[in-house]
């Protein structure tokens, strides 16, 4: 045991803080026996400070040994770290630690752990003697190793010394040589300058010989390049008269390329790089940039147009136009790339001359990009003149018309429409379909693989197309006119025939055949063909309404005027069917035979069996006699309304104007209803005498005989009719009908 | 309800005075004798609801006359004009005034009426002596009756009539001139503008004059394809005149831009005889054609309520009502409102009732006449 060490630890090897406080221990327990003695009391001091100086040395040990703090703080034992009968705490007390040993332990326990202490010591003991050795060893190398850099120090430092004394001898020698060299420099600088000089001069002397030379040989880049290098300093040395020969020399040299030049600019013959060429060296000599530049203009101006007429000139109105592919390759290659040349070198030439310059340019360009897309769009519009074939149909039936051989003609004319519509049509899907050959660069590119073949190709095309068909043929149908005279009403009934036709078969043979071409394969919505269908019978249904009513009012107006126009009030006794009747039923007969050559018969209600017209004009004309013989007397004014009204009430209402079903029979019915019906209101506007009246009976009697084969519903014939003749009859202040076997008679005559 | 300006219609020689009964659904006839002849077109005066105008036609026959004086019945006097071959038509106009007792409203049993037709006082003859066959006599809608428009032939005249229309004197005239026979077949005087203007139809063209110059101020050539039968002015807005012809259509205007019309309709199966707008709520339109269809119209896109009728939003104090009221006010489509079929024969005549804005009546060839009310329904939604 050594309490010396305990009590007096040296701060060069700090220890553990258990053995220390071990050691502190040890040494209360070596003076317990004999507690409140003075040497008691002298350790207090400096055990008080020593914790304090250890823990922060023993802190800095283990930062240094990489330990962490809670490992270290995890060892001791003692939860209360104040608590000051701890041994190894930081608070610990070694008086009351013994205290409270001796207050609290019997002497066996006291023995014990005194024993045990004695051994902590010592095994504290001989660790530090180990921890002693161990770093007492290292110290000694380190000073060794300070010792040997100290020697090599200062033999360095020796070396350092002499390099310097050398440097600065470097320094003294390199001085004195450049002040011996100093005079020599200077005159062979100014022997370079004169040489310089020299060459410059000869240059210019040489200027106008060489310049001659360039130009001669054709070098005009070169000579400008050399005018423009000498240039200045003629400018400048002008006053001196040899000077101021080779200048004048030089002008006139360079006057006379500038010509060349713009001899060259001008013929044209090179393409547009070259000329770019000459423009930049024109510019390069000072010429006016505005001039250059509208010269510039004016000239691949010239090349452009020349370029568009060629376009134009295939184009021209000889039909066999080239492919529209071909058009449009040509067109793209030489007018559009030529003006992307121009434009481009425009742009590299003027660039100096700001926006005006520009602006010139973009005027240029316009003017002609706009000439070159009309041609383009006159060139597609032929690729899509479909609206030309319906115009030639227009013509085709307008010239057999005059030819005055319009009947036989229809239906072969509808083949003819109808055929010729159909190759139009597959001229262009084939020229379309080159878009999408394989061959083609483009043709690979999704939008041509997708949106162009259903979009473009399908609703675009094709069915836009019907769609146009359908409306153009629908606006001849609300012509301003109306007339009648804007549309021959042959055109009507073959156009109305031509879309039924589509709807019940060309349409969806049209579609399958594009679908087939084209692949149709992305998720566009395309129109079905049921729509389209059912515009194209809607379209054929107006058509032949539109028909019906144009017929229907020519025939009007024949019986209009001859009703308006004719005093009934004094005509003769009827002797005659009236010419205009005649005229009617011819007319009808034509109409007739036209709609029978393009639409089926058509259904008629079921006649009481073979009736012989007579029959039935018998039976219509007593009838008539039957409504009006009410009025012979007095006493019974009102009977002609109540017969007529009670008569009606039976029978159904004719819907004068109504839609046509697509047979010649519905045709024919709604045509001369519509006749029918303005006779009868014509008639009411008007007063008629005896005889007027027995005319109009003549008449209706007549129309009776020859129009009931027409139509579907010969009681519809016998109805409007007899209203008619019954209108008449109340429009008459003397109603005496001719008897009615003189009606027969005359009618027959007639 | 009493129908005040009573719904008139012209069979031969008659003259029928309709009272309809609202409120008990009766109608009452009187007839009076319009002893110059058969009655072609007839307008009552805005001024004077005793005084009307009508348009006859007058066979020269010295006989007429005194069957007229007799009393005779109209089927009796249809007989009495078995007259010579050479008689010719001749259509007049003059101008009437029926017996006090009816004009005041008051009226007997219907059965008195038929049994003892009285006669109109002739107040003056427009006189036509230069022009023969007069088409239509208009009045001035909203002056004191004193100016009168006929249309014959080819002429329009303005006539004025002196004191208590004992004489009417012709104040200005104007003729339409151009190439081959030309007819006005109809008129009307616009109720805007202070009454200056007069719109006449003849054959295809509408066109429209100034009265106080007699000169055209526009013209809409083909109007229609065919012949134009009748027009009417908006009576809500200046510039909008409707007008139907044999083509079947209905066609609405605005006189400011004639090359188009604003709106056509095309409901009829034949020639449109009659258009009629309401005189309160434009957007009615009433048709009648020799499809013997009346059709009744609603045209909001092209009336002057649009929209609806408008309401103040201050009058409405509850955001609730607020927002019920806007659902309700979704503007109406134009739309055929109703199609009468009662009519077994053309219909030539349909007008409103200058009383009640939502009745109206037809005639037809077999002189029926209807009367109708707008259906409840849009009744209310045109009112709230």
């Amino acid at each position: 045991m050594a309490p010396g060490s305990a009590s007096s630890p040296s701060p060069s090897f700090p220890a553990s803080r258990p053995w220390a406080a071990v050691g502190a221990m040890a040494a209360a327990a070596a003076a317990g026996p004999s507690p409140g003695s003075g040497p008691g009391d002298s350790p207090e001091g400096p055990e008080g400070e020593a914790p304090e100086r250890r823990r922060k040395a023993h802190g800095m040990l283990k930062l240094y040994y990489g330990l962490s703090e809670g490992e270290a703080a995890g060892r001791p034992a003692g939860p209360d770290p104040l608590d000051p009968t701890d041994l190894n705490g930081a608070h610990f007390d070694p008086e009351v630690y013994l205290d409270k040993l001796r207050r609290e332990c019997p002497l066996a326990q006291l023995m014990d752990s005194e024993t045990d202490m004695v051994r902590q010591i010592r095994a504290l003991d001989s660790d530090m003697q180990t921890l002693v050795y161990e770093n007492y060893n290292k110290f000694i190398s380190a000073t060794d190793t300070i010792r040997k850099m100290k020697n090599d120090f200062r033999k360095m430092e020796d070396e350092m010394d002499r390099l310097a004394t050398n440097m600065a001898v470097i320094t003294d020698f390199s001085a004195r040589i450049s002040a011996t060299l100093q005079d020599r420099h200077e005159r062979i600088t100014k022997l370079a300058g004169v040489h310089a000089l020299l060459r410059k001069l000869q240059f210019l002397f040489e200027l106008p010989s060489r310049l001659t030379k360039c130009v001669e040989l054709g070098a005009y880049g070169q000579a400008v390049r050399y005018q423009g290098r000498a240039q200045a300093v003629l400018q400048q040395y002008q006053h001196l008269p040899s000077f101021r020969a080779i200048q004048d020399d030089c002008q006139v040299i360079t006057a006379r390329l500038a010509q060349q030049l713009r001899q060259r600019f001008r013929e044209g013959g090179s393409g547009a790089p070259e000329q770019a060429e000459c423009v930049e060296l024109l510019l390069a000599l000072g010429e006016p940039a505005e001039e250059l530049c509208e010269e510039f203009l004016a000239h691949a101006r010239g090349r452009l147009e020349e370029e568009l007429r060629s376009l134009e000139a295939e184009l021209g109105p000889s039909p066999p136009a080239p492919d529209v592919l071909e058009f449009t390759d040509h067109g793209g290659s030489g007018f559009v790339g030529g003006l992307c040349q121009v434009a481009a070198a425009y742009q590299e030439l003027f660039a100096a001359q700001g926006p005006a310059g520009a602006e010139r340019l973009a005027a240029f360009a316009r003017e002609l990009g706009s000439r070159y897309f009309a041609l383009v769009e006159r060139r597609l519009a032929q690729e899509a003149a479909f609206l030309g074939c319906l115009t030639d149909v227009r013509q085709a039936l307008a010239a057999p018309r005059v030819a005055g051989k319009e009947g036989p003609g229809l239906a072969e004319l509808l083949a003819n429409v109808a055929s010729s519509i159909l190759s139009h049509i597959k001229a262009s899907l084939a020229a379309v379909h080159l878009f999408t050959a394989k061959e083609v660069s483009f043709s690979n590119k999704p939008y041509f693989r997708g949106e162009f073949c259903s979009q473009g190709v399908r609703e675009g095309l094709i069915v836009g197309f019907i769609r146009s068909m359908c409306h153009t043929a629908q606006s001849f149908c609300d012509s301003p006119g109306e007339k009648g005279g804007a549309t021959p009403p042959a055109l009507l009934l073959l156009l109305s025939r031509l879309c039924l036709d589509y709807e019940t078969a060309t349409i969806s043979y049209i579609l399958t055949l594009t679908d087939e071409q084209f692949l149709v394969q992305d998720q566009f919505p395309v129109t079905p063909v049921s729509t389209l269908c059912a515009e194209a019978r809607e379209t054929a249904r107006r058509l032949l309404t539109h028909y019906v009513k144009v017929q229907g009012l020519v025939i009007s107006q024949m019986l209009r005027k001859s009703v308006e126009t004719r005093d009934w009030l004094s005509t003769l006794e009827p002797r005659n069917v009236r010419a205009v009747m005649k005229r009617v039923v011819e007319d009808t007969t034509a109409i007739d035979v036209q709609v029978g050559l393009l639409y089926e018969e058509g259904v008629r209600k079921a006649q009481s069996s073979d009736s012989s017209k007579r029959t039935f004009s018998v039976y219509s004309s007593s009838r008539q006699q039957g409504r009006y013989a009410p009025s012979y007397t007095p006493s019974a004014p009102m009977d002609t309304n109540l017969l007529s009204n009670i008569q009606k009430l039976f029978s159904e209402r004719i819907d004068v104007f109504s839609p046509v079903e697509f047979n010649k029979v519905s045709v024919l019915t709604g045509i001369i209803k519509i006749s029918l019906k303005t006779l009868l209101e014509c008639v009411r506007l008007r007063t008629f005498g005896r005889f007027g009246l027995q005319q109009v009976q003549v008449d209706c009697h007549f129309l009776q005989l020859y129009l009931w084969r027409f139509v579907a519903d010969e009681e519809l014939v016998h109805l409007l009719l007899d209203e008619v003749v019954a209108s008449a009859a109340l429009r008459c202040p003397d109603p005496v009908p001719m008897e009615p076997s003189v009606v027969e008679v005359i009618c027959e005559r007639g | 309800m009493e129908d005040d300006a009573p719904v008139i219609y012209g069979l031969e020689f008659q003259i029928h005075i309709i009272d309809f009964d609202d409120e008990n659904n009766i109608i009452n006839k009187n007839v009076l004798l319009h002893q110059a002849g058969e009655i072609w077109h007839i307008s009552a005066s805005p001024a004077d609801r005793g005084v009307l105008a009508t348009c006859y036609n007058r066979t020269c026959c010295p006989v007429l006359d005194s069957f007229v004086a007799l009393g005779k019945s109209a089927a009796q006097l249809l007989k009495a004009l078995a007259t010579p071959s050479d008689s010719k038509v001749l259509t007049c106009a003059a101008v009437w005034r029926m017996p006090k007792e009816l004009e005041s409203g008051t009226h007997e049993s219907p059965d008195d009426s038929s049994s003892a037709a009285q006669t109109l006082e002739l107040l003056c003859h427009l006189d036509n002596t230069a022009h023969s066959n007069m088409a239509c006599v208009v009045w001035e809608p909203m002056g004191d009756g004193k100016k009168i428009i006929s249309l014959a032939d080819n002429h329009i005249l303005l006539w004025d009539l002196q004191e208590s229309s004992s004489q009417a004197v012709l104040a200005s005239s104007a003729s339409l001139e151009g190439k081959g026979q030309l007819k006005f077949t109809s008129g009307r005087w616009s109720p805007h503008h202070n009454c200056t203007q007069v719109a006449t139809a003849n054959d295809t063209t509408l066109r429209g004059w100034d009265t106080r110059s007699m000169s055209q101020i526009y013209c809409i050539e083909n109007a229609h394809g065919q012949l134009v039968r009748d027009l009417d002015f908006n009576p809500n807005k200046q510039y909008y005149l409707a007008s139907c012809g044999d083509d079947c259509k209905v066609k609405f205007w605005d006189t400011r831009n004639v090359t188009e019309p604003v709106k056509t309709l095309e409901e009829h199966s034949h020639w449109v005889w009659n258009v009629r707008y309401n005189h309160s709520h434009d957007q009615l339109v009433l048709t009648g054609s020799s499809d013997s269809r009346v059709i009744l119209s609603n045209m909001v896109s092209i009336s002057s309520e649009p929209f609806g009728h408008l309401v103040d939003d201050d009058d409405i104090s509850d955001q609730e009502d607020h927002r019920s009221e806007e659902k309700s006010k979704e503007p109406l489509q134009d739309n055929v409102i109703a199609t009468y079929e009662e009519h077994e024969d053309s219909v030539y005549a349909v007008d409103w009732s200058s009383a009640d804005p939502w009745l109206f009546a037809s005639l037809s060839y077999d002189g029926r006449l209807v009367i109708n009310r707008v259906p409840r329904a849009l009744k209310y939604h045109i009112l709230l």
